[in-house]
């Protein structure tokens, strides 16, 4: 009986709305205390945070479990808004909301809204750090010796080697393998692998692993001179919609898992609270980021 | 506050039977009394239309005292009309000026067809009690008096205020969604609270969302529109509760 109303039954559906809907909020306070590092930390904090991000293996698996309640939550919730929208079909001539709020009565609009600004969000950023093959390494500018500058990799304290260098053009070059394969007589046989490992062919060890300049990125693309300021500006109209929505959600779901009791009023007040600060938050960010000089 | 005579304008939804489609008319009536009901403006206008020679507006209405349930129609956006706590019956003239203009329009919801008019098929509701909203009770002469089980007064209390739905059916025109949930909530929630009810708790709950399904209401969307427009004042609780008895009677 139970199982096979697991997806078809109202009430369920609304389950399952309400466990993504709250595990999705705790993703945006995790994501959101990470992103603060863009304003209270260092760059180099920030990128070693994000090097973290993407390869421990229980955020791998959190991560996993974010991807499948965004789109299994978008998916209920469009199945919803059909079935919703059938169960009128002829619609009033005249209506009056002041029986409910704005917000709750628009959360498809608000969440397609959302939906499309992840998508985006995940193409500028999170698609670059996996995927890009040009995606920018930490750099460190020193002195070498000679009043000159000289640019080197920073890596990581995993890395045999803490810095690498690189050729005038500021890249890693073929000559600069062959020159240390020369050096160590060919015991230092030096390929890239996976965009931030140098590894020696002979013996497979890596040596070096530098770090994905996603601080770098985020700046510059809020600082962009021809579009910064329109990534900037679509931003904070998103993290507005998520703020309607949450200002909804977050108490809905408490209301659709049954809780409905003497704490209702606490749980209100949290979740309108959440649904100012968290997206202001994060709005602040990309802000800050665009004006800073 | 003195009566007065108004001048209104009505917009009303015409629709010959089930099959035909309907369109939105429009109806001058002259000298309505603030003091009287709304119903009563309507048979005003009726009386107006069989003078003509018109076919009259066919509207539900049956104790014109707010306990039957069968009064219905939105008014001017909202269901019952412009006041709270009241049904169709309990509006008075006295909410309108002179020269307003009045949308009526029946129950808009896939599971109320329309059969003439304003007056819709409500027997929706009454396929979802059968399928649960019930207690069943040995009557071979040896029956229990329900008295005789102890109740605690709190939950007396809440089974009584859910068993003041009186099944108009407001909730389900005035949800965005047209779903049934504060209706099935109240009926599944008066049972619920008592120990007679427990008995039969689990089938009952998954019987009655089963069939409030099957018969194309919408889903909740917890805007609570429905509790501010019951008449009754059915709060959301009985839908908190109702979530929590599927869960239970799921998991069993």
């Amino acid at each position: 009986m139970a199982n096979s109303a697991l997806l078809k039954s109202s009430i369920v559906k609304k389950y399952w709305m309400a466990l993504t809907g709250l595990f999705l909020c705790l993703f945006l306070a995790g994501h959101l205390a990470g992103n603060l590092q863009l304003i209270f930390g260092t760059s180099q904090q920030f990128n070693e945070y994000a090097l973290f991000m993407t390869t421990n293996p229980a955020v791998k698996l959190l991560s996993y479990l974010t991807y499948i309640s965004i789109i299994f939550h978008a998916f209920d919730g469009i199945m919803l808004t059909i079935q919703n929208k059938k169960a009128r079909p002829i619609g009033y001539a005249k209506t009056d909301g002041s029986s409910s709020s704005l917000a709750s009565r628009n959360m498809a609009v608000l969440g397609t809204v959302i939906l499309v600004f992840i998508a985006t969000h995940m193409v500028n950023f999170w698609a670059k750090m996996h995927f890009d093959k040009n995606m920018p390494l930490v750099q460190k500018e020193i002195d070498n010796g000679m009043g000159g500058k000289q640019i080197q990799l920073v890596g990581t304290k995993d890395s045999q080697m803490p810095f690498m260098q690189l050729d005038q053009t500021g890249k890693l070059s073929k000559e600069f393998f062959e020159m240390i394969k020369a050096q160590t007589q060919g015991q230092y046989d030096l390929e890239v692998q996976d965009m931030t490992k140098i590894v020696n062919k002979k013996t497979g060890e890596v040596v070096f692993i530098g770090y994905k300049d996603l601080h770098k990125l985020t700046v510059d693309f809020f600082k962009d001179a021809k579009y910064g300021l329109y990534f900037t500006i679509g931003y904070v109209l998103a993290m507005l919609a998520l703020a309607f929505h949450l200002w909804h959600g977050f108490q809905s779901a408490f209301q659709s898992l049954g809780v409905n009791n003497k704490f209702t009023p606490a749980i209100k007040f949290f979740g309108k609270a959440f649904a100012i600060i968290v997206p202001l938050l994060f709005a602040i960010i990309p802000v800050f980021l665009h004006l800073k000089k | 506050m003195s009566t007065k005579n108004i001048n209104i304008n009505l917009k009303i939804w015409r629709q010959k039977n089930a099959s035909s489609k309907g369109s939105m008319e429009t109806y001058k009536l002259d000298n309505v009394s603030t003091a009287s009901s709304f119903l009563e403006m309507l048979d005003q206008l009726n009386e107006q239309l069989i003078n003509e020679k018109k076919e009259p507006v066919a509207f539900d209405h049956d104790c014109r005292e707010g306990i039957c349930g069968m009064c219905s129609l939105y008014i001017n956006g909202r269901a019952h009309g412009p006041d709270t706590g009241i049904t169709t019956c309990q509006l008075h003239m006295r909410m309108f000026n002179d020269g307003d203009t009045i949308y009526i329009e029946p129950w808009r919801s896939k599971a109320f067809p329309v059969i003439k008019d304003l007056v819709v098929d409500r027997s929706a509701f009454d396929r979802i009690q059968q399928a649960g909203g019930f207690v069943s009770v040995n009557t071979s002469g040896n029956t229990i008096d329900a008295n005789s089980i102890p109740v605690p007064k709190d939950d007396a209390d809440k089974a009584f205020e859910a068993a003041a739905c009186i099944g108009c059916g407001a909730c389900v025109a005035t949800c965005k969604n047209g779903s049934a949930m504060l209706f099935v909530g109240a009926k599944v929630s008066q049972y619920a609270l008592l120990p007679q009810g427990k008995v039969e708790a689990t089938q009952r709950v998954l019987n009655m969302v089963r069939q409030m399904d099957e018969e194309g209401f919408g889903n909740c969307t917890n805007t609570g529109a429905c509790e501010i427009e019951c008449p009754k004042g059915i709060s959301l609780e009985n839908i908190a509760r109702m979530n929590r008895e599927y869960l239970k009677a799921s998991l069993k």
